[in-house]
């Protein structure tokens, strides 16, 4: 096994016990990057000197004996709308074309602390708007397991950079799927914790009150390493959870027998591609074989939860957004007649197309006349949604669905029609709307050998029931049938 | 629901878009299939189910008021597509 392959738990050990170097590591995942990045287009910015020079630092400081993180070392990339000072931050836009970032978001300050290694900045959609990676201003990034499928998205560089070996792990973002789904195509584990639980400050704001920064992992002991990593209180970000913050190791290995699990049917029904249908009953059984109980409910408003969504995240898009106006930072036009002329001229040029069609979406929804009728009515499916989920958990300790609808599509397949597109964040839109926490995890592959991957929802701040559920189905799943693509 | 170009015009120039022709029409008929697939919240009666804003309870917060050294004057300028005496630079606003 090449030491790229290695997960970062492994690495950890390596690195901690002296039998490696983190400059050795970092080598090997930048000999990695350098080989592969020409089919897979994963990242924005490639930062190897930096990463090199981090990586020597650690490494003097645990020739001296100083006692570091667990994580200390270990190479991570980052989604590129979260801010690095002095690394360019694009937010996969034209518009960020030339941002270096004067500060770092606090999860890059956490990174830093551990005395992590950072090799580069994530492709993403166009401010995380997007299922498939397609609206990235920069490039496509392509799926691992086939390149001529999307890695799915807006996090789709984040996954695809997992699983071709291009990172030990990666941060995405989260606003309606945008972990889950592409950790879904390219069959890693993505979790987008409980809103408020990871800082949101110096991440460029999609939509405030549904994003979440969350992990991307090659499994689920690395996922509760990164999960310790990110988490916690911070001043800086006033929606941000003023708690105890508890260690997701000790989550790892607990007892599952016994655990109750929802298996809502309206996610197995029409729309659904028949192998996800089998690959979740197929998880269902592996689940009952550890002990638990797995039971049909129904969920009455999951139909209404995407249109929901697309009001509420576009009319939070439609004010973040207002700030990129050629003044500040970023792109400026190059000929306007007056201040409002160079404003508006700016954000034409400067903003893709699906950018701009959830702008006009969210100003019609706040402008005067509408407000009631859109923004505050899907503000009212809001409070129904999280009753609906909190009626479950009176009952279930987890939900169980498909995390998306069907398997990677391919390139281009969908640029053309909005709303077929939004249709893949079907299953996972009501669970930011809720602000629960949420994993998904490969369960299986479907005849085109593409990834599959099952979700399981737990309730407000339980991302340990949710870890401990899957560590347990990971050691008992079969995966047989994935391959990946020779790069 | 019907969207017209006369209504995109209206929106872009709120949202300070400045589309071309080209953009006006092909969202004229993007916001129409898009509106109409969010009108599906307009089907439920639910104007007596109270709004939420945020998902977890958190209300006013604070924080210690302490003066701490502020960024960095010259650095906050440097990404600025033009800048003088200091300052962000526009275009003349006051004839």
């Amino acid at each position: 096994m090449a030491l790229y392959q290695l997960k970062a738990h492994v690495i950890s050990a390596l690195i901690q016990n002296k039998e490696m170097t983190s400059e050795e590591i970092t080598k090997a995942f930048l000999d990695r990057i350098e080989a592969v990045e020409p089919k897979i287009d994963a990242f924005i910015t490639i930062s190897s000197e930096e990463a090199l020079k981090q990586a020597r630092a650690v490494d003097v400081k645990i020739a001296r004996g100083e006692k570091l993180s667990s994580l200390a070392g270990v190479p991570i990339a980052i989604k590129d709308n979260m801010c690095t000072k002095g690394i360019l931050t694009t937010c996969g836009s034209k518009i960020l074309n030339n941002f270096i970032p004067p500060y770092n978001a606090t999860v890059v300050n956490k990174i830093h602390a551990a005395d992590m290694v950072i090799l580069g900045k994530l492709n993403m959609d166009e401010f995380a708007m997007g299922s498939s990676t397609e609206n990235s201003y920069y490039k496509v990034t392509k799926n691992p397991w086939n390149l001529k499928r999307v890695p799915g998205g807006s996090s789709g560089g984040s996954a695809a950079a997992v699983a071709a070996d291009m990172a030990a792990f990666t941060l995405g973002s989260d606003t309606g799927g945008s972990i889950r789904q592409p950790a879904h195509y390219c069959g890693v584990v993505g979790m987008k914790p409980t809103y408020g639980t990871v800082s949101r400050y110096g991440l460029v704001a999609f939509a405030s009150s549904l994003d979440q920064i969350g992990p991307l992992t090659k499994d689920v002991k690395d996922m509760a390493l990164a999960m310790n990593l990110i988490m916690g209180h911070d001043p800086m970000d006033s929606s941000s959870a003023p708690i105890d913050y508890p260690d997701f190791s000790k989550s790892i290995g607990e007892d599952v027998r016994g655990m109750r699990v929802a298996l809502p049917k309206e996610f197995l029904g029409e729309g659904i591609q028949k192998e996800v249908k089998e690959s979740v009953l197929s998880a269902v059984r592996v689940l009952e074989g550890l002990g638990m109980v797995v039971e049909e409910v129904s969920m009455a408003l999951t139909d209404i939860a995407l249109p929901a969504y697309y009001l509420i995240s576009s009319a939070e898009a439609s004010s973040n957004l207002a700030r990129f106006d050629g003044v500040k930072y970023g792109y400026r036009a190059k000929e306007y007649d007056d201040l409002i002329d160079l404003y508006q001229q700016t954000r034409d040029e400067g903003f893709g197309d699906e950018v701009k069609r959830r702008i006009m979406l969210g100003t019609y929804a706040l402008s005067s006349g509408y407000y009631d009728a859109y923004y505050k009515k899907a503000q009212r499916v809001r409070t129904l949604l999280k009753q609906e989920f909190s009626k479950l958990f009176e009952s279930y300790d987890l939900v169980l669905t498909p995390t998306g609808p069907t398997t990677a599509f391919e390139i281009g397949a969908k640029v053309d029609n909005p709303i077929e597109m939004y249709l893949n964040d079907i299953i996972t839109v009501p669970v930011n709307i809720a602000g629960l926490p949420a994993l998904s995890i490969n369960s299986g592959f479907d005849q085109n050998k593409m990834p599959i991957g099952i979700q399981l929802i737990g309730d407000t701040l339980k991302e340990h029931t949710i870890l401990k559920a899957a560590y347990a189905y990971e050691q008992a799943r079969e995966l047989p049938g994935g391959v990946l693509v020779e790069l | 629901m019907k969207i017209t170009k006369e209504q995109v015009e209206h929106v872009a120039k709120l949202a300070r878009l400045n589309l071309t022709e080209e953009e006006k029409i092909s969202f004229t008929k993007d916001m129409e299939a898009i509106i109409s697939f969010a009108d599906q919240i307009n089907d439920l009666d639910i104007d007596d189910v109270k709004p939420t804003d945020h998902v977890i309870p958190i209300n006013n917060v604070f924080r210690p008021d302490v003066v701490v050294p502020p960024m960095d004057r010259e650095l906050l300028l440097s990404n600025a597509p033009s800048q003088e005496n200091g300052c962000f630079s526009v275009p003349k606003i006051v004839e």
